[in-house]
Order: C-alpha cells, then structure tokens, then sequence
C-alpha cells in the first residue's frame, strides 16, 4: 500500500510559450495542475477537472487540449501555447482583442479556456477539419455561425457569453481570413 | 459603451482568482464527504492516511478546534458526530501537493451509524410547515379577500401544479480558499465571494476572531449566481487546515463535491390558481408554494413573492410551506423567488389567456396595475405594459397566430411564446472613499464584488461622472475587505447599492477639493446608511417582457430555442454593454432552466445523483443561437443618486415561462413540470 501510493517522480521538459522547463513531476499530475502549481501560470483553469467544462484548455502543439486531462508526464517534450502565451510582446492577438470587443466573457473565469480554444479551432477550420455541423465532409468548412457554436461548444460559460463569444470568434476568423487574401 | 476595465487582465490570464496568488510554503487541502445520508459517525479512522509521505495533517469531528456558532450551521465544520445529509463534509486532509491530498482524502476511513434519509420534496409530505418567514424576510402567508370564494365565482378558472427541480448555481469558477495565518494571529482569506465585507464578519465570528484580524481578497471572481454571497464550508476548510499546519491552504472545492457543499436552489411545488372575468380581468389568485429545507438550516425561498406584487386582483392568497430533510440546505441561486415563482405564475397566465381566448400580451396589459396590490404602495415606476408592447413589435408579434400546434416545418413543430418578468429594486446600506491623488487622478475604494457584473467598470463609470472628470482618471477599488464596508454583490442591487455611497464620497471630495491637492492626497469618505432610512415609501422594482421563438423536434421532442427577446425597463443603465451581457446572460440561464437543468436527488440514499457537468448539463454555445437584449428609457427619481434599479437577476426571470409558452404554442402541449426535456414531451406529442 504504502509504496503503491508514495509519489512516483519523473523527470521531463516542458515547452511553455516559448521556455524550457526541466519538470520533476508526480506521474499523477496533470499537465493543469503542472502549469499551476508547479510553473505559476495560474492562466489556465480548473473548472471541473474532468474535461467537461473546457477552462483548462491549452495548445500542445498546435492542439486544442483539456490540461486536467492530459498527464503530465506523458507530454515530455510537448511545445505548450498558454493564454500567457497568446499575445506576442504585450500584443493582444486578434481573438483576444475580438473578445473584448465582443464583451465575450463576464466573469474571466472560461475565457482563457475559449480564447485557447477558439485560436485551436481557427486553426483545425483552416486545416479544412469538418464538425457535426458541417452539411459536407468534402469541402472546407466555412465557418458560420452554426460552425462556430458547434466547434466552441467543449467551452463552457455559465455567465452565458456566448452571444460575444460567437460574434468574436466570427469577427477573428474574418480578420485572418482578411490577412491571408 | 464601456469595456470592461479589467478586460486586458482577463484575456491575458493575468487576472489573479482565489487559489493564484502565489504564497509561499503552500499545501494541500481535500475533503471527505458523508457517504451515508443521515446518522452519527462513529469513528474516524486517519492511520492509514497519515502514513502517507506528504500528509500533514487530518481534520474531523475528533479534533477539530471549536467554533463559534454563526447563525449558518452548515459553518459549523466537524463540530458535530451528527450527519445531516450524504456529502457533507465529515473529514480533511493537508498534504504537500494536491495529489497526495486527494490519495490522502480517499484512504480516511469513516464509520457511520446510520439511519434511512428523509429526502424526498413532496406536497403530502407529513413533515411540511409554515416557516416564521421566507427569504430574506417576507412572511410566509398572505392574504386579501378571499380568494376561494372568487375562485369559484369566476367565468374563465386555470388550476394547475407547476414543478421546479433542484437546480445548481454552478459557477465556472469553483468556490475556493488559501488561508494564510500570520504570527500576530491574523488571517488572509483569497477567497472566491460576492461581498469581501460580509465573509470577513463571519468568518471572524466562526474563528473567534475580531473582523479586523482577517483580510478578505478577492479582486476577481469566476462567477456566483448566488452561491457565494455567504461564505461556505470550503473556507473554513482552508483556514483550519492552515492553523493545523502553520501553512498557508489552498482548497478549491472540486465540481462533483460543489453539488453538496456550495448550495443549490430548492425544488418546488406550486399550485396556482387564477379565476377571471370573460374579459380577463384578474378576480383571484392563489399561489400555494411546497419546497424544501435542510435538517440544519431553515432556507425557505420566496417563490410566491412575485405573485404578491405581479397583477390587479382584489381577492388573492400566497403561502409556503417547507419541510426540513437530509438535504444540503438550499441557498439563493439567481433571482431566489422570482426565478421558480414567475415560472408558475407566468405560465399561468398563458394558460389562462388560451382559456378566455385572449392574447396573452393584452392580458397582461389588462391587469397591470399602479400601485403594488397587497401593500397599497405606489410604483416608484413600473413599464411592464410598456416592455411588453415595445417587445412585440421588435419581435413580430402581432403577426402570430395563437392557434397552437399548427406551425410545421419539416420534422419542426414551431411556435412563439411571452412572459413577464420582475425583480425588486433593492438598496442597502454602503461605505466608500474617494480619494484625490496629487498626481491629478482619483482613487475610489468601496469593499464591492465584481462577480463578472461589470461592477468595477460601472462604478468608474459612476465615479467619474461625480467627479465630473474623466473616467481615465479614476481608478476603483473592489474586492478587498479592508475597504469600506459594502453590502453582497447579490439581490441585484450591487450597483445600487455601493453607487450611492461612491457618488456621495465623490460628492465630499468635491466638496474638500479647493485647487491645488496637498502631496498626502485629499479623501472624503461616505455611508449611505442615513440616507436609506430617509428614502420616501414606495413599491420599487424592476420590470420586463421575454419573448421566445422555439422549434421542437416532432419525432424526438428536442426543444430548441431560435430565438430570444427581452426588453427591461429598469431604470437608468450605468454601462449597455456590460448591461447587456448581463441580461442575456440571465436570459441564457433561463434556457438551462427551461430545457437542461435537473439536479436529481438519490431517493434511497440521498445527495445528488448527477455531481458533474456532463451529467448537469448547463447550456453550451451551440445552446445558444440568438438572444437579444435591450431596454425602454426609464427615469425614475425615487430610486437612488443614480437613477439605477439593477439587471442581475430579472434576465433569468420569465425566461423558462416564455420558452414553455413557447412550446405550448409549438406542440399544443402543455409542459409544467421543468425542464422540458424529451421524455417529458416525446410521449405527450
């Protein structure tokens, strides 16, 4: 018993929004709990720690990823994108700046969670991925409002936002849509 | 049109909630939970737990420190071997990470002797009894007339029980603590809370402690609806788990423990009755309220209140009744009262203008009325009539056809529905300070919660506007219980309420401000409490019209909502569009109510069967397709400094009702029980 239960340590690295980190995790801990506790980026949030509310949500490479249900210790060398990590030098990206445009968030607490997921999602759009609310899988997927409120919908908000949250989202996906033409 | 000015802070993740603060030392906290629904605790078995490398300590009933009583007994943590009701907290663990915490918590072996719970809500129930008073304090019966008599008598009669489940506040960000004890015996709580103020006192007077020696922060807090506007559990969990172990504690409460632990809103039993002339006029109503309460704690929610104060009718009656079972004690969740009580009362109302034939907007406007009917009081202001008319024309109303059940599109059945909505107008009693910078700008500190409201940003707005400068010069100061005494971010009347204390110190400082300001700075503080007193007598509250637009699927019974439309009248709004977050937001909850939420009570062993939020589905994005949200100019001047009545709660009042209407429209079904979910509607199609 006691030895099942006396912590298990391994060594890893983490990549976190441009910084290595050397990490001797609990082989228990989630990647949630690592970022908060351990690295001090208390960005993401712990909203239910099952994957159900979507606050934690993170980049690992390029993904969008439920932190409280990734281990930490199987992302040894993972490349991490943060909410901290989302403006580059002190400027905000363009969904971060549409979120506040939109009044996409009242108490702040999903935002991190949405803003990780919405610049995810953006991304798998681009990449041509299709949703449940995609008509045909054969052609890229042209986000309407339908596509975005499916695609966001791992990301809960009890203040109820998503009115802003959509509006945001249409407006930064627009945005790049402009900046790539 | 202004942001929200801790936007920057928020989008960053740089805005610090309860468990962030970097302290050092920091340990663990995990509760133990009754797994039994009543009895006594016959041992509390931590051996195993404290052998665990990394656990230092275990709290239960049997070594606890004692506590002062609060007047809350679900505060009196491990004082007692007596289980009131399954998932109460029995035991705690500290350990030096979270996981080990949470092994730890897992290996506390408690025995019970328990007995079979009591935990059924149920209007025949042998135990119900009328409570002295329903929340805050309304008494629990009123009566005019008589009401059975002009039941009886009247041509057009709806008679009818409506059910409200157990529903769950659930805000995104868990309740949460770190406790840090000081040498000289002082406490720091960062704590997620409604009102910093309020958590200070009696947190104190749990721990025996003057209300000076603990610091309450809480600058930013992930949501609340209610169920943080008294402290709970979890914070004495983390101020004893600290004194045990001379360690700052953080707990955070996990979601599946919240169901037990942070509150809920009770489940209700309503029978209503209205009787009618042909015409629609309003002869009696009777609203007859059952609902529940803990074994510990008296909660009894004010679920007829609205109907005291809704419509014109000489001949009307209201009761609650609860009865006390081995249940978590029910607590405020958005709109306590109006939320469930308008449901009835609301769908009511459809029910009767379908009866006499009536359009369910002119019967309304039929029976409105200028002075509040049981107190005789005057309304302050009251444009009910006027958000119902400004909204079915923004809607397209006058287009409907009140047939019900005959709209199909495809596989669709469609239809279109209306509510009232209400909530009252409340003010209490605030301190604040202003405070004249040499350097030209201006600091304002009042011990407010910004729960997500937009309080911080309104009051700048408020303040600014005071001191006649611009908001860019003003900086307020919220969620620290070493500013001035402030009132819970709760019954709507936040901004109200701390507003006019703002606006008076601003007034004072204006006042003191003779050119230049002296290097020390120039402050003027303020309390309303005088000024309250003073206030003339009137019936004041908030007013509203909800419309719903739904498709229901005629071959599963899924309801969707298309479309929503609500138009306030609630005095002067201090910011549109945080104001308009916050309505929709309410209006967004009233979907949940209507459709999803059901927090369902284990029947043999109690505590809630569905603990997490896949199993308690709150509305998602895709939820969501269109709501909108406006309001008519009112002006009202005997409200407050302002000119404001508040917007918090009244967005989730009449929200179910329209959407049930709604679907009565729809399908010709009549669903009164909540929420209307498939098995409840698929069979009836």
């Amino acid at each position: 018993m006691d030895s099942e239960a006396t912590p298990v340590k391994a060594e890893i690295t983490l990549r976190v929004n441009g910084a290595e980190h050397r990490l001797d995790v609990d082989t228990r801990a989630s990647l949630l709990d690592v970022l908060r506790e351990d690295l001090g980026l208390t960005g993401s949030k712990k909203g239910c720690d099952h994957g159900q509310c979507g606050a934690c949500t993170i980049l690992v490479g390029g993904r969008r990823v439920n932190a409280c249900l990734a281990l930490a210790v199987a992302h040894d060398g993972a490349e991490i994108v943060t909410v901290e990590g989302l403006a580059e030098d002190g400027r905000l990206s363009p969904v971060q700046e549409a979120f506040i445009e939109h009044d996409g968030f009242q108490c702040g607490y999903c935002t991190p969670g949405q803003l990780c997921s919405a610049t995810g999602m953006l991304d798998e759009a681009e990449r041509g991925w299709p949703s449940a609310a995609s008509e045909d899988l054969r052609v890229d997927p042209v986000l309407d409002d339908d596509e975005i409120r499916e695609r966001m919908s791992g990301n809960l908000c009890r203040c109820g936002a998503y009115m802003g949250i959509v509006a945001a989202v249409r407006e930064a996906a627009a945005r790049r849509e402009a900046a790539e033409a | 049109m202004t942001d929200r000015l801790e936007s920057r802070e928020k989008v960053t993740g740089e805005a610090r909630y309860a468990v962030e603060y970097p302290v050092e030392g920091v340990a663990y906290a995990a509760a133990v939970q009754a797994t039994v629904g009543r009895g006594e605790i016959t041992s509390v078995g931590t051996e195993e737990a404290l052998r665990l490398p990394g656990v230092l300590a275990v709290l239960s009933c049997e070594n606890a420190p004692e506590l002062r009583e609060s007047g809350d007994a679900e505060l009196a943590l491990f004082q007692s071997r007596t289980v009131s009701y399954r998932g109460q907290f029995v035991a705690a663990v500290v350990a030096e990470t979270l996981d080990t915490a949470r092994e730890a918590a897992r290996l506390v072996r408690v025995e019970y002797a328990s007995e079979p719970p009591d935990v059924e809500l149920r209007a025949d129930h042998p135990g119900l009894y009328k409570p002295e008073k329903v929340n805050p304090v309304f008494p629990s019966d009123t009566a005019q007339g008589d009401a059975d008599e002009a039941f009886a008598k009247s041509a057009v009669r709806v008679e009818a029980t409506y059910t409200t489940p157990a529903e769950h506040n659930n805000p995104m960000e868990p309740h949460a603590t770190l406790a840090q004890w000081h040498d000289d015996g002082t406490l720091t709580l960062y704590d997620s809370n409604q009102g910093a103020s309020g958590v200070q006192k009696t947190i104190a007077g749990v721990l025996g402690l003057e209300p000076s020696q603990v610091r309450v922060v809480s600058p930013h807090v992930g949501g609340g609806f209610g169920s943080k506007g008294a402290p709970r559990p979890n914070v004495l969990v983390a101020a004893l788990g600290a004194r045990a172990t001379g360690r700052p504690v953080k707990f955070a409460v996990p979601r599946q423990q919240m169901f037990a632990t942070t509150g809920y809103r009770t489940p209700t039993i309503q029978r209503i009755r209205l009787g009618a002339d042909e015409d629609g006029h309003l002869d009696a109503i009777t609203h007859e309220v059952v609902e529940q309460t803990s074994v510990l704690q008296e909660f009894g929610e004010q679920t007829a209140v609205p109907t005291r104060m809704m419509y014109k009718a000489p001949h009307r009656r209201t009761s609650h009744r609860l009865v006390r079972l081995n249940v978590p004690t029910p607590s405020w969740m958005r709109a306590p009262g109006e939320t469930p009580g308008m449901f009835a009362l609301e769908s009511a109302m459809d029910e009767l203008a379908v009866a006499a034939g009536i359009d369910p907007i002119e019967l309304r406007v039929r029976n409105d009325t200028g002075h509040e009917p049981e107190s005789g009081l005057p309304f302050s202001s009251r444009n009910l009539v006027a958000c119902l008319r400004e909204g079915a024309a923004r809607f397209g109303w006058a287009a409907r056809d009140p047939r019900p059940g005959v709209r199909r599109m495809g596989r669709k059945l469609l239809g279109t529905g209306v509510a009232s909505s209400t909530y009252p107008a409340y003010m209490r009693p605030s301190e604040a300070t202003a405070r004249a910078e040499p350097d030209g700008t201006f600091t304002v500190r009042v011990a407010a919660a910004d729960i997500g409201t937009g309080a911080r940003t309104a009051l700048t707005l408020i303040a600014a506007e005071a001191l006649k400068v611009e908001l860019g010069r003003v900086r307020v100061e919220v969620g620290d219980s070493r500013f001035p005494k402030a009132p819970v971010a709760g019954g709507s009347m936040g901004t109200s309420s701390w507003g006019a204390a703002v606006v008076r110190a601003c007034e004072g400082l204006r006042g003191k401000l003779n050119g230049s300001v002296p290097p020390e700075g120039l402050e003027a503080s303020a309390d309303t409490t005088d000024e309250l007193k003073g206030r003339d007598r009137y019936a004041r509250h908030a007013f509203g019209a909800q419309f719903a637009d739904v498709e229901v699927d005629a071959d599963t019974g899924e309801v969707r909502v298309r479309r929503m439309l609500g138009i306030f009248a609630a005095g002067r709004i201090v910011n549109p569009k945080t104001a308009r977050s916050q309505l929709i937001g309410g209006m967004t909850m009233g979907i949940g109510m209507a459709l999803h939420e059901e927090s369902v009570m284990d029947a043999e062993f109690g505590d809630f069967l569905n603990r997490d939020l896949a199993q308690y589905h709150v509305p998602a994005c895709a939820d969501v397709r269109d709501i909108e949200a406006d309001w008519v100019e009112e002006s009202d001047p005997h409200l407050n400094p302002m000119g404001t009545k508040g917007i918090g709660e009244i967005g989730i009042v009449g929200a179910a009702a329209a959407i049930a209407n709604a679907v009565h429209h729809a399908t010709g079904v009549r669903v009164r029980d909540l929420p209307i979910t498939p098995p409840r509607l698929l069979p009836r199609l």
